[in-house]
């Protein structure tokens, strides 16, 4: 009886969307590893292949999947604090047992058998945040609230830090979109974007230029208003040019500060990703070599894409990390356009789709916890994508379910199915 | 509040994919440049080189075949020679060779080491096959199979001519656009200038390649690869037999043979020695072989017959007695005594005196003399130096019709035209109206500043079996095969003398008699009217030049031929009994007691060393 409900309730269009995004991946991973000599016979199903290894990784995410669903919805909001501090202890003790891959301290291994602990830190802080902000007693507007709130997201990112892994933390950036449905002011978005922007103007400009304009453009908004308000009264016109005029000042104080930062406190590597992104030609052989071999491969697909296994970039080494985090550049090169035009339109209905499942929640745990799956979904979407043509800087984030990786096809798999599971009860949630 | 937000989440998710998918449509649709650069990353342009067309003789007998050797390969990466010194054995090369080979291939531009580099080059297949148990304990080897030139018949080298490496002029010069650099390129001989029709057309093949420079097979299915085509085959002139039959003769001689069908131009024989094997400029020793060819005192390389330039001697009084007719101041019937001291001019005893049949029966030098001077002071009622030049220069004009003082059209690279002097060149030397005939007498009997080259002595024997035409000399019958087979036109136009025909029969007679009972009578062979002319030309280093010119048979004339052997002596000696066993060969196949005798003779006559001291 209660299967009968689960299986009725159970939402199947994200499940079927889910399934596509999988078997895609899949068979863009066996694309990557393909080698068109015709005496090399490869079997996509082949263990010492990606594609083969990702089947496994597929079958586990199965029966994770299935355990998800057996076990019962009340336990994730009842453990989600336990949950979290759990993770944190993980990602702290990663720091010192963990394997270095690539630089960063972030992966902890029992034999052949290797995971990312901050993989999961970002599906328990969701949970744990979720939980934190469905209390009825929690009121969004107390300034408590919001201290704790920050607290829950910053305790994991600090330690991810540690470990050397500035993706990993800048996932966390996510949750802005969760709490900006939850009451977050506005602003603290429309800030953000312009702080990012401003932060690349400052690059591709000169700082001088960049401070007379901004200057100018304050001037010509005071003039603007000075000319469209109605009444001229003239304190609170004064007030509000110097509101304008403090903020200029501010931004012009972002544009000389930058310099010292890219300078001073980035890593780099990290300085060489953002140079690299602002002028992708300065240095092709050397930090520039894997955004222009990304760009080349997903550029050669053209209208219609070279064909599945075609393509020659990603099969032939010819951009790093391929079947990771650069797994796009197969679908670019071999599918072109139509394809990649595709799978960005299943990405956004998907996520449409989780956020409307989210709205028709009736607990808020459920529907906070919505948002944290499509917020996550999202900026991983927005990164990973990004950096593959050349507007994001190269963060080493996976594609959801499509990149090769079990600890990132686990994170996602659990992340969502919790999701679908507190969705399928969600009738139930209501007596609760 | 919730409604509304939930839509700006839903369309901040829509306004990042839409950016994207405009961003993506310009980088995948838009921009052209990395479709281009993704095809230069992954593929790799080969190219693939034709077979060169193959070169017969005028019976479809073989002279150029191509041959498969194979270049050894390495990639470096995977090389495991575990025995160096057998290695070094089985490919007989020092093991000091073989670190240099090394050494200079991973110094080489371009160089990877996940690619597979030549290392030894041109191996013939049982050099190759020498070398396989050796190689089956090796690994990262891997042979290339490419063609090179092959004779099977080591004859013609010189006609023939070799090809090699294209040189950065010639790459410079070239505006076609078809070479690059690296293509082998006809040098020398019919290689060369045929090289347009027997290169063929080189195809192109696209592989794909990996990051790392490895193959990986064929792009887009070969569907942008373009066969090579083979070049076309020429069917040349040449009568292998006979060529074979001259080079025989000609062993330890300088010298040139040239026989021509006068009937149609085509050249049946070239010889110069001293030749070489034309083998020896091909494949793995090429330079080797070059090197030591090159710095040969004995210059087999040069091309005599269309490039040494001689003095005829007397085989020019046959030129002289046509052009001395054509300027009215000679008959047949025209007699002058063999008046050595009078006219200050050596002789050789003979009957005398002659009309102009027996001045060239005996070859009379005061005869001659005396035809020259009537030429050049031919009355025109102004003074001597004045008459000089006018008649010199009408002389000249006679001459040059007969193909003296240019390159004639031959389809062969580096003629040389030789020299007929003009009034200028004596005007220069003697300076204006200070020259007359006894000042440019030595031009009578073919001495002098005249220089002629041995093709130009073959053109004269044909122009006078053809009574007062020739066809440009070639070597070449027919390019390509079955649909695709063509005639030059070049070579199928008639080139007239501005001797007038009817002055021609005088001197076929003359000629006729030289063998019959003259000058060459020695030389006579039973059965065959040969006309020929000896000559002996002065030369201030050694003995005598021993010349000949001749056709046969008299009438309706099937080959004619010059013969120059560097101090080989009289023209009877040595020029004329190889001239005719060429003529008994060509024309009978056949020979006599007396011929073989006359060959054996002419065979074994080693000039080279009897004149040793000249080539020191």
């Amino acid at each position: 009886m209660r299967q009968d409900s689960l299986t009725r309730n159970i939402d199947w269009i994200t499940i079927l969307l889910y399934a596509l995004f999988i078997m895609l991946g899949w068979l863009n991973i066996f694309a990557v590893v393909y080698n068109p000599d015709p005496e090399v016979k490869q079997n996509i199903f082949d263990l010492s292949l990606n594609s083969g290894k990702q089947l496994l990784w597929i079958g586990s995410a199965g029966i994770l999947i299935l355990m998800i669903f057996a076990i019962d919805f009340k336990f994730y909001s009842a453990f989600a604090y336990v949950l979290y501090g759990f993770v944190v202890l993980m990602v702290i003790a990663t720091i010192f047992i963990g394997l270095e891959v690539n630089g960063s301290h972030s992966w902890i291994g029992i034999g052949d058998f290797r995971v990312q602990p901050a993989e999961f830190a970002k599906l328990f802080t969701a949970l744990a945040l979720s939980r934190y902000l469905g209390d009825v007693n929690t009121k969004f507007e107390k300034r408590k609230t919001k201290l704790i709130v920050a607290g829950i997201l910053f305790l994991p990112c600090l330690f991810i830090l540690l470990q050397n892994e500035t993706g990993g933390v800048l996932v966390f950036s996510a949750f802005t979109l969760v709490l900006f449905r939850e009451g977050l002011s506005p602003w603290v978005l429309i800030i953000g974007v312009a702080a990012v922007a401003l932060f690349i103007f400052t690059l591709i400009f000169d700082k001088y230029n960049l401070s007379i304009g901004l200057l100018l453009l304050s001037a010509l908004v005071i003039i603007i208003r000075v000319v469209t308000v109605r009444k001229v009264v003239f304190k609170p016109i004064m007030l509000n040019s110097l509101l304008i005029i403090g903020v200029a000042i501010i931004c012009i104080g972002i544009v000389f500060s930058v310099n010292f930062l890219i300078n001073n406190v980035l890593q780099e590597h990290q300085r060489n990703r953002i140079m690299v992104l602002v002028n992708p030609e300065i240095d092709k052989r050397g930090q520039g070599y894997q955004v222009n071999q990304s760009k080349v491969a997903i550029g050669s697909g053209g209208f219609f894409g070279q064909g599945f296994l075609q393509g020659t970039q990603t099969k032939f080494d010819f951009v790093p990390e391929q079947s990771t985090d650069f797994i796009f550049c197969t679908i670019g090169e071999e599918h072109g356009w139509i394809g990649s035009t595709f799978l960005i339109a299943l990405y956004i209905l998907f996520m449409v789709r989780i956020v409307n499942l989210a709205e028709r929640q009736k607990d808020s745990f459920a529907r906070i916890y919505g948002y944290c799956v499509a917020s996550i979904i999202f900026f991983h979407f927005m990164v990973n994508i990004g950096m593959t043509i050349g507007v994001f800087p190269i963060i080493g984030i996976p594609l959801p379910f499509f990149s090769y990786g079990g600890s990132s096809l686990w994170s996602f798999t659990i992340l969502l199915f919790i999701f679908l599971k507190l969705d399928a009860h969600r009738n139930q949630m209501l007596a609760h | 509040m919730g409604k509304e937000r939930k839509l700006v989440v839903q369309l901040i998710f829509i306004l990042v994919g839409l950016i994207y998918i405009v961003r993506l449509f310009f980088l995948q649709v838009v921009e052209d440049k990395y479709k281009e650069e993704a095809e230069k990353n992954a593929t790799r342009k080969i190219i693939e080189y034709p077979f060169r067309g193959l070169i017969y003789d005028r019976n479809q007998k073989m002279l150029v075949i191509n041959m498969i050797v194979i270049d050894l390969m390495v990639v470096m990466k995977e090389m495991r020679v575990p025995d160096t010194l057998r290695f070094c054995q089985a490919f007989n090369i020092s093991k000091e060779e073989f670190i240099q080979i090394i050494k200079k291939v991973k110094q080489e531009k371009g160089y990877n080491k996940n690619r597979p580099v030549p290392i030894i080059k041109q191996l013939s297949i049982e050099d190759y096959g020498k070398g396989l148990d050796v190689l089956a304990d090796c690994q990262g080897f891997y042979r290339q199979e490419r063609t090179i030139r092959s004779y099977p018949h080591q004859s013609l080298a010189n006609g023939l001519g070799y090809i090699g490496e294209i040189s950065k002029t010639q790459l410079e010069k070239s505006t076609e656009g078809y070479y690059e650099q690296g293509d082998l390129v006809g040098i020398s001989g019919l290689e060369a200038s045929y090289e347009k029709y027997i290169r063929g057309k080189k195809g192109v093949r696209y592989i794909m390649k990996d990051v790392h420079g490895v193959v990986k097979g064929s792009y887009h299915n070969g569907e942008q690869d373009i066969l090579s085509e083979p070049g076309e085959n020429l069917y040349t002139t040449i009568d292998l037999e006979l060529q074979k039959f001259g080079e025989e003769m000609m062993k330890n001689k300088i010298g040139s043979i040239v026989a021509i069908e006068p009937s149609t131009g085509e050249i049946l024989a070239f010889i110069s020695a001293p030749t070489y094997d034309p083998n020896a400029l091909t494949g793995r020793y090429f330079s080797k072989n070059y090197d030591s060819l090159n710095r040969n005192p004995m210059k087999p390389l040069f091309n005599r017959p269309l490039m040494a330039m001689y003095p005829p001697g007397s085989i020019f009084k046959l030129a002289q007695a046509l052009v001395g007719q054509q300027m009215g101041v000679l008959r047949p019937t025209t007699i002058y005594p063999c008046n050595k001291a009078a006219v200050g001019v050596n002789c050789h005893p003979h009957p005398s005196p002659n009309d102009l049949k027996g001045s060239i029966q005996w070859s009379c030098n005061p005869y001659y003399f005396t035809v020259f001077k009537t030429m050049i002071h031919k009355n025109r009622n102004t003074n001597k130096y004045r008459e000089s030049e006018l008649n010199f220069d009408d002389w000249r004009k006679h001459m040059f019709t007969f193909g003296f003082g240019q390159k004639l059209k031959v389809d062969m690279p580096n003629m040389k035209g030789g020299f007929l002097p003009t009034n200028s060149y004596y005007d220069k030397i003697y300076g204006d109206l200070a020259w007359k005939h006894s000042t440019i007498r030595s031009l009578d009997i073919g001495q002098g500043e005249l220089l002629i080259v041995p093709i130009q002595m073959a053109n004269l024997a044909a122009t006078v079996a053809n009574k007062g035409f020739y066809y440009t000399p070639h070597f070449v019958k027919c390019i390509g095969e079955g649909k695709n087979a063509r005639i030059l036109k070049e070579y199928t136009g008639k080139h007239y003398t501005s001797i007038d025909s009817s002055f021609f029969q005088i001197v076929i007679e003359g000629m006729f008699m030289v063998v019959e009972h003259g000058t060459a009578y020695f030389d006579k062979i039973k059965g065959i009217e040969i006309c020929g002319k000896t000559g002996t030309a002065q030369n201030p280093h050694g003995d005598d030049h021993s010349v000949f010119i001749s056709f046969a048979p008299k009438s309706n004339p099937k080959i004619a031929i010059a013969v120059y052997v560097e101090n080989g002596g009289f023209g009877a000696v040595t020029a004329a009994p190889i001239a005719n066993l060429m003529i008994e060969k060509y024309l009978t196949d056949t020979s006599t007691a007396m011929t073989r005798w006359m060959r054996t003779n002419v065979t074994e006559k080693d000039l080279i060393l009897k004149n040793k001291k000249l080539y020191q």
